[in-house]
C-alpha cells in the first residue's frame, strides 16, 4: 500500500521558514547561525522519516496479523497438504495393487481356458472321427479314457477360473476406495483456492476487526469435525486414526458383539 | 436355515463399480433380484414403493447419506423392520456405534471380502428368521 508521497502544508511551511532564514544568515555572512538551521532542517527531515518508518511498521504488522487471522490457511499448510501428499501417494499404492491383483488373474486363468480349448478342440475331432465310425476298438478305449481325464479337468479348471474371476471381481474395490480419497483432496485443493483468493482480497484492504475469538473458533473446529464424521470420512490409511478407529472387520464384528450384536 | 434366494434387495453405493462388485457377490450367492440406488435421495422412494427385502447400504454418500437413509428407514412404519446391512469405508468406533443405535444389523468395513459379504448376510437372516420376522 503506497504512502501519500510528499510533504504536508505544515511541513512546507516550515522548510520555507527555514530556507528563508538560511539565505539570510548565508548573507549577512553568519557561518554558525546558517549551521544551525540546517541542524533543523535535518532534524525536521529526520522526524519525517521517522513518521513513515512508523507508518511501514504498522503496515507490516498489520500484513503479519491477516496472515495469523487465517489460522485454517496454516493448519492447510502444516497438515493437510502433507497429509494430502500422503493420500494421494496410497491411491498410488491402491491402484498399483488392484492392477497386479487383476493382472495375476489373467495370467493364472488364461493360460487354463487356452488349454481347455486346445484339448476340447482335439477331442472334438476326434468324437466325429468315432461317429463317422473311423475309429477302431483300440482307438475308442484311449478317446473315451481321455474323454474321462478331460471332464474332470474341465470341472477343476473352470472352478478354478471362476474362483479368478472372483478375485479380479473384489480387485475393482480400488475404484470406490480410492475415489473416496481422490474427492477429499479435491475438496482441500478447493479450499486452498478460496482461502488464496481471500487473502488476496484482505491483503489488498485495510482490516477493520480481528477474526473471531480463539475459544470460538474451536468450538466451530469441533462443529466441522462431528459435522464430516456424520457425513462420513472416507477410507482411512494404513497407520492413521488411531485408536478410535478399527483396524478391520474383526475389530468391527468384536466392537458390536460388546453392544449386543 | 437357507433363505429365500427370490428376495428382493436393494444396493445403495455412490461408485457404480462398487455396486457391481456387490451384486455380482450377490448373484454369486443365488441372490439374483437385485436393484440399485446412487444414495439415500434416490433409495428412499424405491423403498417407499415396497417389494424390497434387504437394504445393503454405503455410509459416505453425497446428497442423504447411509446413515440418515437408515434413520429414515427405521422411522418408517412400513419400513422399521427391513433388515439393513452397512458396507463401509468409515471405520472410527464412534460411527460404528451410532450406526449400532440407529438399527442398523450388520456392519462390513471395506475393503471387504466375500466371504465376509456372505457371513454377514446369512447372519442376518438367521436372526431374522429366528425372530419370526
Amino acid at each position: 500500500m503506497r504512502r501519500e508521497q510528499g510533504s504536508s502544508g505544515a511541513d512546507l511551511e516550515a522548510y520555507r521558514r527555514a530556507a528563508q532564514q538560511l539565505l539570510e544568515h548565508v548573507e549577512a555572512g553568519d557561518g554558525e547561525g546558517a549551521q544551525t538551521v540546517i541542524d533543523d532542517l535535518t532534524h525536521l527531515r529526520e522526524t519525517e522519516l521517522f513518521r513513515e518508518l512508523g507508518t511501514l511498521t504498522r503496515d507490516l504488522h498489520e500484513a503479519i496479523k491477516a496472515f495469523n487471522y487465517d489460522e485454517r490457511l496454516a493448519d492447510i499448510t502444516s497438515q493437510e497438504i502433507p497429509d494430502a501428499r500422503e493420500r494421494l501417494n496410497y491411491v498410488i499404492t491402491m491402484t498399483e495393487q488392484a492392477a497386479h491383483r487383476t493382472l495375476t488373474v489373467i495370467e493364472g486363468s488364461a493360460p487354463l481356458a487356452q488349454q481347455l480349448a486346445e484339448e476340447g478342440g482335439q477331442l472334438a475331432e476326434r468324437w466325429q472321427a468315432f461317429q463317422r465310425r473311423e475309429l477302431n476298438v483300440e482307438e475308442f478305449r484311449e478317446l473315451s479314457r481321455e474323454l474321462g481325464g478331460f471332464l474332470e479337468r474341465v470341472q477343476a479348471d473352470s472352478r478354478q477360473i471362476s474362483d479368478q474371476l472372483n478375485e479380479a471381481l473384489m480387485a475393482q474395490d480400488y475404484q470406490d476406495l480410492t475415489g473416496q480419497i481422490i474427492r477429499k483432496v479435491i475438496a482441500l485443493v478447493e479450499e486452498v483456492e478460496a482461502n488464496l483468493v481471500q487473502l488476496v482480497r484482505i491483503s489488498g484492504q485495510r482490516f477493520e476487526a480481528d477474526g473471531p475469538s480463539r475459544p470460538a473458533r474451536a468450538a466451530e473446529d469441533a462443529e466441522a469435525a462431528s459435522e464430516r464424521m456424520r457425513r462420513g470420512e472416507g477410507p482411512t490409511l494404513p497407520g492413521q486414526g488411531g485408536d478410535d478407529v478399527v483396524s478391520g472387520q474383526d475389530e468391527v464384528d468384536d466392537l458390536l458383539s460388546s453392544l449386543g450384536f | 436355515m437357507a433363505a429365500d434366494k427370490n428376495i428382493k434387495i436393494l444396493v445403495v453405493d455412490d461408485f457404480s463399480t462398487m455396486r457391481r462388485i456387490i451384486k455380482n457377490l450377490l448373484r454369486e450367492l443365488g441372490y439374483n433380484n437385485v436393484v440399485e440406488a446412487d444414495d439415500g435421495n434416490t433409495a428412499l422412494p424405491i423403498l417407499q414403493k415396497g417389494g424390497i427385502d434387504f437394504l445393503i447400504t454405503d455410509w459416505n454418500m453425497p446428497g442423504m447419506t447411509g446413515l440418515e437413509l437408515l434413520k429414515h428407514v427405521r422411522a418408517d412404519a412400513n419400513l422399521k423392520d427391513l433388515p439393513t446391512l452397512m458396507v463401509t469405508a468409515e471405520a472410527k468406533r464412534e460411527q460404528i456405534m451410532e450406526a449400532a443405535q440407529a438399527g442398523v444389523n450388520g456392519y462390513i468395513v471395506k475393503p471387504f471380502t466375500a466371504a465376509t459379504l456372505r457371513e454377514k448376510i446369512d447372519k442376518i437372516f438367521e436372526r431374522v428368521q429366528a425372530g419370526g420376522g
